[in-house]
């Protein structure tokens, strides 16, 4: 039913704080658990994040990095749905275009019949809060059955909205959307131009980065990677199994929602194609090409779909092929992906760095990954 | 049945006490006071039959689905773009030879060799790993939307319906009275109720297979318990290869239906994808009957549904799914 199915020697590897270990090794922990700190690989990516708008330009800073983040803000709490708690949601972009729409309907917007016109500091929350509940309740539905019907069951709300959208003029504005949604503009400081916008959304995908990582150490997300590896156990050990599962489903959506809101300030308009199923399955190939054991992957496997989406059309005409064959190269990378590392980029990293160890040092060889 | 009653008196009430009414609304003349209200009943009916025929071309889709689904617990996301593949084949097919009939034989015959070819090369490869195969089949409908998109184009496609079938014919339910007090019949298209009879065909005679065959034994027991059927000394790998030509046959049968009764382009793919899902969901996953039911509730709630309230129509169909999944998670006629 979950992840574990698929891969059970990766996963039990990948996981050490799984509750298997015995509570000897909780002394120890902090150190393993902010192991990312004694990295420098780590403070150097955040040094380079943090300092970007001295390197880049306004499109690469906006177009490349800040879609990257918010892309990864997405895949980031599918990956923490399916990496945590075994339930693969394809959801989630569904709950962050909601986000967005409700953005764009409370606040203000072109089509003033539609917008509400509230201002941006009670829209947001309030859409926040929407998305939240639409996500919770879908999470709810989910729940109902296990595993692999997760899938389906959150594939076909996606759909379903996807055609709402595009149906309903009263709410949604069908096919032609929301456009020129406003942007917060407070203390002087046009949020939505380029360096503060980039700023706002580092902020919140570091945010929700430290959230997800604290949370899997936190009981919460231990308990949750007790149900994903034995719904039964847990419930016998006297854990509210389902609650767990609607809990993570609530904490996935308020992530997501919080993408949402960036996505639709960043590209000031909303329609049902941002919601279309492809946008849903991409999400999914975000995190499953980054790989979805650990928070990060989310990101590189955003970065890699954006340098992709934005330059495969050069390279492929480079290189004499149809430029418009792009969706064609994410599917089979994709299906690549899937036949070769179960844990993505990141688990071929890891593998490609132990064959490269081994020979030394095989005993003590990769933090956690040994 | 009878046990059903027993056990859910309340719910039996209710489905009796909503099938009567529906009859009455499709066969008795309306009183003035009703077409006022929800307007006339050639508008109803044409929208009850259009749902029905729907529920079959539904049904075609979503059989192989829940076929392949039940046996090898493979969620075949890529399900759509077969019944999408069936459908462009047998545009081709149509086109060139003219023939109707010869285009269901070979959409059926294409996507069939399609979906040996993936149980086959993709799917034996990594049995037992739901979850992968499923990451599998959302790969390959992305590699085969773009494949068909660089093949076809965006453009839509018709296919031809064969002279002998256009045209509407005169069924036996009265719509309204003249003023002369002379019945006026419903007219409806004879294709729609010729395919609507074939996919009953075809949904009995497998229904019988299943039930009354040794290899629908042997389906059935592995729908129940695939390792023990394995240990029974049951080839297996066999019988998967068959279901999966099977369904993936008749997905491609049903492209060349939705390309008749509407027309297929890109996208097409998506929207029968969920359809299936949403019908398999609804009736119970793996069980045949159940897809029946599903795709006649759903077809119907969809036509229902865009004829009265346009603009939420597919607000009922997720509906029909939310309360099912509320009410009765393993879908209605799972056995589980």
């Amino acid at each position: 039913m979950s992840l574990i199915q698929e891969a059970p020697g990766a996963r039990l590897h990948a996981k050490p704080p799984a509750g298997i270990k015995p509570p000897a090794s909780a002394a120890q922990r902090p150190a393993l658990a902010w192991a990312e700190f004694d990295n420098p690989a780590a403070w150097a990516v955040a040094v380079i994040l943090l300092i970007m708008p001295l390197i880049a330009n306004g499109f690469f800073l906006i177009e490349i990095f800040g879609t990257t983040l918010i892309l990864g803000i997405i895949a980031l709490s599918l990956m923490f749905l399916a990496g945590y708690g075994g339930m693969v949601s394809l959801m989630q972009l569904t709950i962050a275009g909601f986000a967005g729409y409700m953005v764009a309907v409370l606040g203000m917007s072109g089509s003033a019949n539609i917008s509400l016109g509230w201002p941006w500091w009670l829209a947001t929350p309030v859409a926040l809060a929407l998305a939240t509940a639409f996500g919770t309740l879908g999470g709810a539905l989910a729940v109902r059955t296990e595993g692999i019907y997760t899938i389906m069951i959150t594939l076909a709300i996606g759909a379903a909205f996807y055609y709402f959208t595009n149906q309903n003029w009263a709410i949604f504005n069908g096919h032609t959307g929301i456009n020129t949604v406003a942007t917060p503009h407070f203390w002087g400081v046009d949020w939505r131009s380029d360096i503060p916008f980039y700023y706002v959304i580092l902020g919140t995908a570091a945010l929700c980065y430290f959230a997800v990582l604290y949370l899997s150490r936190a009981p919460f997300g231990l308990a949750l990677q007790g149900v994903r590896d034995n719904p039964r156990r847990m419930a016998a050990l006297g854990f509210n199994v389902n609650a767990h599962r609607v809990a993570a489903y609530a904490f996935a959506s308020f992530v997501a929602a919080l993408a949402g809101v960036l996505q639709v300030w960043n590209y000031r308009q909303i329609s049902p194609g941002s919601v279309a199923v492809e946008r849903c399955i991409d999400i999914l190939i975000i995190a499953v090409v980054g790989g979805i054991t650990r928070p990060v992957g989310p990101f590189i496997g955003a970065f890699i779909f954006v340098m992709l989406r934005t330059f495969a059309l050069d390279f492929l005409v480079h290189v004499g092929l149809d430029g418009n064959r792009f969706r064609l190269l994410i599917g089979v990378g994709f299906l690549v992906i899937v036949f070769w590392s179960s844990d993505g980029v990141i688990g071929l990293w890891e593998r490609w760095r132990r064959r490269a160890t081994k020979p030394e040092m095989r005993p003590g060889g990769g933090h956690g990954h040994g | 049945m009878s046990r059903f009653i027993e056990r859910h008196p309340a719910w039996a009430l209710i489905v009796l006490i909503a099938v009567a009414l529906l009859l009455w609304l499709v066969f008795a003349v309306w009183p003035p006071g009703l077409e006022e209200a929800i307007g006339r009943k050639k508008v109803f009916l044409n929208a009850v039959f259009n749902g029905i025929t729907l529920g079959g071309l539904y049904f075609l889709v979503a059989s192989g689905f829940t076929l392949i689904f039940g046996l090898m617990r493979n969620v075949n996301l890529a399900h759509g773009s077969l019944y999408l593949f069936g459908g462009y084949v047998g545009y081709a097919i149509s086109s060139w030879t003219g023939s109707w009939i010869l285009s269901f034989i070979v959409a059926f015959i294409a996507v069939a060799l399609v979906g040996i070819i993936l149980q086959l090369v993709v799917f034996r490869r990594m049995e037992g790993q739901d979850l992968r195969q499923t990451m599998v089949t959302i790969g390959l409908s992305i590699v085969f939307a773009d494949l068909m998109l660089w093949a076809f184009g965006g453009d839509f496609y018709q296919i031809q319906t064969p002279h002998w079938l256009i045209g509407p014919i005169e069924l036996p339910f009265v719509t309204a009275l003249k003023s002369s007090g002379e019945a006026v019949y419903l007219q409806y298209p004879l294709v729609r109720l010729v395919i609507f009879a074939a996919s009953v065909v075809i949904g009995v005679v497998m229904w019988l297979a299943l039930n009354r065959t040794r290899v629908g034994m042997i389906v059935r027991a592995g729908v129940d318990d695939r390792d023990i059927l394995a240990a029974t000394g049951v080839r297996i790998q066999i019988v998967f290869v068959a279901i999966f030509a099977l369904g993936a046959g008749l997905a491609g049968i049903a492209g060349v239906v939705g390309g008749t009764f509407q027309s297929i382009s890109p996208g097409e793919d998506t929207r029968f994808l969920l359809a299936s899902l949403v019908v398999v969901i609804v009736g119970g996953m793996g069980s045949i009957p159940g897809a029946a039911l599903g795709a006649v509730i759903i077809g119907l709630a969809e036509q229902l549904g865009s004829v009265y309230i346009p603009t939420y129509a597919i607000v009922v169909t997720f509906l029909i799914m939310v309360l099912v999944l509320a009410l009765r998670p393993q879908g209605l006629l799972a056995r589980r």
